[in-house]
């Protein structure tokens, strides 16, 4: 999950990195009520969850509580990069000396942490890693042992810091990896990280990304989750504990594992080109138990999509043998037709693996007009996109 | 001889008294895998009796391999234990420890890996994997052991079903071993790892990789293919349909920005040489083609 910038800094005060207070608004008015309690000047800066906010007018300065109403008034409902803006952060305006990069993340190549940082701060850091590879130090953190004082000079001395800035920027690497480690991230960034003219260290902006996995040990954490954002169909999928993302196309997708149900969308997107351009609707893994009620609640997400035209069922039976899933998919009908919501869109079912045999005869035998048998994958993508085409 | 894991792997089960675990070990016990122990902590002294087996339950790793030799755990306890639980395997000295647990923090698992890595002596497969099986041989983890025979391929996949759909695809050829090496985004076993120990198996003339979005470990893979592997080998890389910044399923898959696509894991595959197919059975007839020569 990824935080906004508010949420960020909350983040990032409660573990001691110097940022700034702020307050998030909803409302023009209540941006003006803001600036009035800050007092002077302000910045007013859309809480979208992309990069490039500025250059897309979502982040502006203010010199007085009229200006802060008028500047909310323009990017309240902005829209960045498919974000629409529904709230703004208002913050004091920082005087600016220099401005830094800093950053924590995984280094999934090498299976451990990495920290970034750059006395070149404030334009984007993908765009400095190219141009000047030379000015961002990226410096391997172990797993187990840290960042300590001795690791946060490590990182301080391969930047190249400022003596001025040394101790400021050793505070915040420490703090920072406090946030890293204690929150669970996988992501802590801070760009830019700023000396004001006093020479104090501050983070005027914040990224961070949430790992998912530890949401065990954060109940704290749920509180953070934003819905505003999610698709409607994945929140109803999501209280279900159902792996769904929305796609945009036609045909409905059900499987068992993740890399089957990806390969699947790939196989019917190939098949779809023949048939006016078919795309699959969502990725929906059921996983490796596929229960007749985990196949009715998905089946209902999937159905319940507009959009959907036809529905391909793809399993291959390993420890869920697939007499075990074709009951499940005979059950899942008669539970929709029992709650009125009875199937009206055409069901291709491709059963391999484990009792692939068994569990077509199972379906053969409940002879639910709906249900379409196809032996391969390949097939039952060109019969289930050929489907979509014709209810299109 | 196979990868990882022969006839003489002496197996215990991590968190074999719980639902999954026991399950499983049934399964195990039920393709060729010779379990020897099963661990939960404050458990000790127990017996799971598994196929006609009694199976002696220890309080900790150590006690179970001073008592059985176990030289290979698998870990099916529950994500927050899982981090205790590997560690422990590694300070007992067991030289591979399949984590099948899915759903493990990834600052856990770093720091696992690391503890491992540190050890010298530890080879971590997943985690959140299927585990591997050399057909025949041993099996170790939650692949279904009827899928395929035993044969002269073999194949390292992110992806479980994946690694399903492929060897049943190619059943009638069979495989040496098979190797599920997880989907997460920190894994102890790579393709790398995997590539290597079949280019150096004499029992492996072929090699199946699959590949899924997400990182760069295929592109890796591609880099060491062109140094270091001299056996033929196919690819198949899934979620070329992917959209960018959503996750599919595994917390590894997927795009962000340019990285990680399907599309440049494929190219750079092709630009080594590796056959990629489109789909899975297209994998399929690509390598038979390689085992039986080309196809009417």
């Amino acid at each position: 999950m990824d935080l906004y910038e508010y949420q960020a800094k909350d983040a990032f005060a409660r573990h001691g990195v110097p940022t700034q207070s702020g307050e998030v608004v909803h409302t023009p008015a209540a941006a003006k009520a803001a600036a009035e309690n800050i007092g002077g000047l302000v910045v007013v800066k859309a809480q979208v969850k992309t990069g490039g906010r500025g250059k897309a007018g979502g982040v502006k300065l203010a010199k007085d509580p009229q200006e802060a109403y008028d500047r909310a008034h323009d990017i309240l409902g902005l829209d960045i990069k498919g974000h629409i803006v529904h709230q703004v952060l208002i913050n004091p305006a920082a005087d600016i000396a220099e401005e830094y990069y800093v950053s924590f993340l995984l280094d999934r190549a090498n299976r451990t942490f990495l920290a970034m940082a750059s006395k070149e701060g404030g334009m984007e850091i993908e765009q400095l890693a190219v141009e000047r590879p030379e000015a961002l130090a990226k410096v391997p953190v172990d797993a187990i042992v840290g960042v300590d004082r001795a690791k946060a000079e490590e990182i301080v001395d391969a930047a190249g810091f400022d003596d001025s800035v040394r101790e400021g920027v050793i505070n915040v690497l420490i703090t920072l990896w406090d946030v890293f480690v204690k929150e669970d991230a996988t992501l802590v960034e801070v760009n830019p990280l700023v000396k004001t003219p006093t020479g104090e260290v501050v983070a005027l902006d914040g990224k961070v990304s949430l790992d998912d996995n530890a949401g065990f040990r954060h109940p704290e954490h749920e509180a953070l989750v934003d819905f505003t954002e999610t698709d409607p169909l994945e929140l109803r999928a999501k209280e279900k504990d159902l792996n769904y993302v929305k796609l945009s196309g036609s045909v409905g997708v059900i499987g068992n594992g993740a890399g089957l149900v990806m390969s699947t969308l790939d196989v019917v997107a190939y098949a779809g080109e023949e048939f006016g351009g078919q795309k699959p609707a969502n990725f929906l893994d059921i996983g490796g138990g596929a229960s007749a009620e985990i196949m009715a609640d998905g089946l209902e997400i999937i159905l319940s999509d507009a959009e959907v035209k036809a529905v391909l069922v793809n399993v291959f039976g390993g420890i869920t043998a697939c007499d075990a899933v074709a009951n499940g998919i005979v059950q899942a009908l008669e539970l929709l037709t029992a709650k009125g919501e009875a199937a009206t869109l055409p069901l291709v079912v491709r059963l391999d693996g484990n009792n692939a045999d068994l569990g077509r005869q199972i379906l053969l035998d409940a002879a639910n007009p709906l249900v379409e048998l196809v032996d391969t994958m390949d097939g039952a993508a060109r019969r289930v996109a050929e489907l979509a085409a014709q209810g299109a | 001889m196979a990868i990882f894991l022969t006839e003489d792997s002496k197996i215990l089960v991590q968190g074999i008294t719980g639902s999954e675990g026991t399950k499983h070990t049934i399964r195990m016990l039920g393709s060729h895998a010779n379990i020897v122990a099963g661990v939960t902590p404050g458990k000790g002294g127990q017996t799971v009796t598994a196929e006609g087996r009694d199976i002696p339950v220890f309080g900790s790793c150590s006690d179970a391999v001073a008592a059985t030799g176990a030289d290979v755990s698998v870990v099916f306890v529950p994500p927050r234990f899982a981090k205790a639980a590997v560690v422990e395997a590694v300070d007992a000295g067991i030289p591979l420890v399949v984590v099948i647990t899915e759903g493990i923090p990834v600052h856990d698992t770093a720091s696992f890996y690391q503890y491992a890595a540190d050890s010298g002596t530890t080879r971590i497969v997943g985690p959140n994997c299927p585990g591997l099986i050399s057909p025949g041989k041993s099996n170790a983890g939650i692949i279904p052991g009827t899928i395929t025979k035993a044969g002269r391929i073999g194949l390292v996949s992110k992806s479980g079903t994946l690694t399903y759909q492929m060897m049943y695809e190619l059943r009638d050829l069979g495989f040496s071993s098979a190797v599920g090496i997880g989907g997460d985004p920190v894994i102890g076993t790579t393709h790398i790892d995997c590539l290597a120990a079949f280019e150096a198996d004499p029992e492996t003339d072929a090699i199946v990789m699959i590949g899924e979005i997400g990182g760069d470990a295929e592109e890796r893979a591609a880099a060491y293919i062109a140094e270091h592997v001299t056996k033929p080998i196919v690819g198949y890389v899934a979620g070329f349909t992917a959209p960018e910044g959503k996750t599919m399923g595994h917390a590894g898959a997927i795009v962000s920005g340019s990285s990680g696509t399907a599309q440049a894991k494929k190219e750079a595959l092709e630009a080594v040489g590796v056959k990629v197919g489109k789909t899975p059975s297209e994998t399929a007839r690509l390598m038979r083609e390689i085992i039986t020569g080309p196809q009417a």
